[in-house]
């Protein structure tokens, strides 16, 4: 992202704003969620042809975290990792996801591989990608209750069961 | 290599050749049904039913479980089951410090463990900001190549026996087992070594350990040949492998496929050559690519992998540098035994160390590094404690896995087992 760019996107309100920081001399790009599609699809442009990952992290415990001051931080934060292989760069895009709405826009148009890795994040954290084809669990059981790797999920909260131990 | 990238016009030509890999209806590959669904579902057409497929099946490399929705014995749309062997190390990681961190994620991909425990020591040492002395760079890149050529081997040995080549399982394994015994002598186990961590390896390579990898690498070479001999060259396996499976490069792309899937495209894409970590930028070696990306072409770019990665050997012999195994940084590695019995600091430091682990500045990166299957990468987040405030690995074999459906399509089922096996997803990684 030039920085040019960043200025054009300033002039629009703040959902469709793209900051870039760079966190160990890696990229990131924050934005809204309303405008992840668009960033997206113009970053694919760019030649970033390829999704890596797309993860979240749930910053319950966490609160503080590098941001741009513009950014108001949420609850969880979507992570996708894009590669060029033209460039050979990387780039990573954060995108707040407020606890009260979880919900994202799909990226299953743009990059199909995305399908799993969004369920999984559906699966773990809760967080629903709107228009994905198929929205079911994948890791855990489809009867399910609960997501793992929330921070409020404790360890050991479903009792393991010994078989012949004593008082079973 | 660049110019083996594609250029516009191929580009777009192949975009479009992607566009099965977007579709969302009933048209698509994948049959996306939920497991309630299936038992209710009743095809328009009474030819076709939904069978399953695993996860007990001997050629399905561990718990994988396929629903394959079938018209005679064609495939028509199909979808890949996982989470048999789900155990939440994500959220483990979470629980152990940045020492412990390498136990948890080795275990992950269990044939080639050694490639997660690099791809989370390089994440840490980002966020740490440290410099691993050059020994210590050098070790892990000989030990992750001998660890590509096991896997590798482990490959040609499950991918033999799924397709009736029993002999091939035999070759394989007993190949696999010399490189095993190498690691034994150097790490101490033959699996899930816990040897790349944070800050460096875990040992210095023992007294005679260049002995012992020319004792087993110059082996090698003749028992390749074997394979060639046994599999290669031989009408069955042909007739068993070729034609069979077919991906294009671009479907590959839009899929996010890596490694050797993506090379039998004939697109020539190796972080180790494109995006260098380690010191692989001094190091010669070939990036293998394919012509049609079927089957016999995933086969055959393993087996010459491990010509490449016997090569890289050498050079690493020839190259090895004299120094540290580890960082002297004192906040990161424990010291050495012998100056515990004499410094009151460095038994603190020791204890400090081993209980409450190394604290890591906040901040969050991404690594990756090239493993057998494609790029692994590790995702961590600290806040700033001795433990990962989330640590994810981003697993080929879990984004490899999605190719399935569409490899599958239209083909017999009696492919799909060659489909499944030179796919070589380790269920550990993909259910992590």
């Amino acid at each position: 992202m030039s920085d040019e760019a960043v200025n054009e996107e300033t002039e629009q309100n703040n959902e469709t704003e793209v900051y870039e920081t760079s966190s160990r001399g890696q990229t990131v790009l924050h934005t809204g969620r309303n405008n992840l599609l668009n960033k997206i699809q113009q970053l694919y442009s760019d030649g970033f042809t390829v999704c890596i990952d797309v993860t979240a992290v749930d910053y319950l415990e966490n609160p503080k975290r590098d941001l741009p001051e513009e950014i108001k931080p949420e609850r969880f934060e979507l992570v996708v990792s894009l590669l060029s292989h033209q460039k050979r760069e990387r780039i990573r895009l954060r995108i707040q996801v407020p606890e009260n709405d979880l919900t994202v826009p799909t990226l299953f148009d743009i990059y199909p591989g995305t399908e799993a890795l969004e369920r999984e994040v559906h699966d773990l954290f809760g967080i629903d990608f709107d228009g994905h084809p198929d929205m079911t669990r994948i890791l855990m059981p489809e009867n399910w209750e609960g997501h793992p790797l929330r921070k409020d999920y404790d360890v050991g909260k479903i009792p393991v069961q010994f078989k012949e131990a004593p008082g079973s | 290599m660049a110019d083996q990238l594609m250029t516009d016009d191929q580009d777009e030509q192949q975009n479009e050749s992607a566009e099965r890999v977007f579709r969302r209806g009933d048209d698509s590959a994948i049959l996306r049904l939920a497991e309630s669904e299936v038992e209710a579902y009743t095809p328009d057409d009474d030819r076709r039913m939904v069978i399953n497929m695993g996860p007990q099946h001997p050629s399905t490399h561990g718990v994988l479980r396929l629903s394959l929705e079938m018209e005679g014995e064609s495939v028509l749309r199909s979808k890949p089951i996982i989470g048999y062997l789900h155990t939440g190390m994500e959220k483990t990681g979470e629980q152990l410090s940045y020492l412990q961190g390498p136990t948890n994620v080795t275990r992950m991909d269990y044939s080639s463990p050694l490639f997660s425990e690099l791809a989370f020591s390089l994440a840490t040492e980002t966020l740490l900001e440290i410099e691993i002395p050059e020994r210590a760079t050098w070790i892990r890149m000989l030990m992750c190549e001998l660890n590509r050529i096991s896997s590798h081997l482990l490959f040609q040995a499950t991918n033999g026996m799924d397709m009736g080549a029993v002999g091939a399982m035999i070759y394989g394994w007993r190949e696999r087992e010399e490189v095993l015994r190498l690691f034994e002598i150097i790490t101490g186990l033959r699996m899930n070594h816990n040897y790349i961590r944070p800050g460096g390896v875990a040992a210095d390579l023992p007294h005679g350990w260049r002995d012992d990898v020319l004792k087993v690498i110059d082996k090698l070479p003749d028992r390749l040949d074997e394979f060639d001999t046994l599999l290669t060259g031989q009408p069955i396996w042909h007739e068993r492998l070729q034609g069979v499976g077919v991906i294009n490069t671009a479907e590959c792309l839009a899929l996010g496929i890596t490694g050797p899937l993506l090379r039998s495209t004939g697109y020539a894409w190796d972080l180790r050559k494109d995006m260098p970590y380690l010191q692989y930028d001094q190091l010669e070696f070939d990036v293998l690519v394919g012509t049609y990306g079927d089957c016999f072409d995933r086969f055959a770019i393993r087996l010459n992998e491990i010509r490449e990665s016997i090569r890289i050997v050498r050079q690493i012999l020839e190259k090895m540098p004299q120094g540290d195994y580890k960082i002297q940084d004192k906040k990161v590695t424990p010291p050495p035994r012998a100056r515990i019995d004499e410094s009151m600091e460095a038994l603190i430091h020791h204890f400090k160390i081993f209980t409450e682990g190394f604290k890591v500045p906040s901040g969050e990166v991404y690594a990756s590094v090239e493993s057998p299957r494609g790029e692994l990468g590790c995702y961590i987040v600290s806040d700033g404690g001795p433990k990962p405030y989330r640590m994810h690995i981003r697993g080929p074999s879990f984004t490899n896995l999605q190719v399935l459906p569409h490899m599958l399509q239209n083909c017999l089922v009696a492919d799909a087992v060659a489909v499944i096996s030179t796919v070589d997803p380790i269920m550990g990684e993909v259910d992590r």
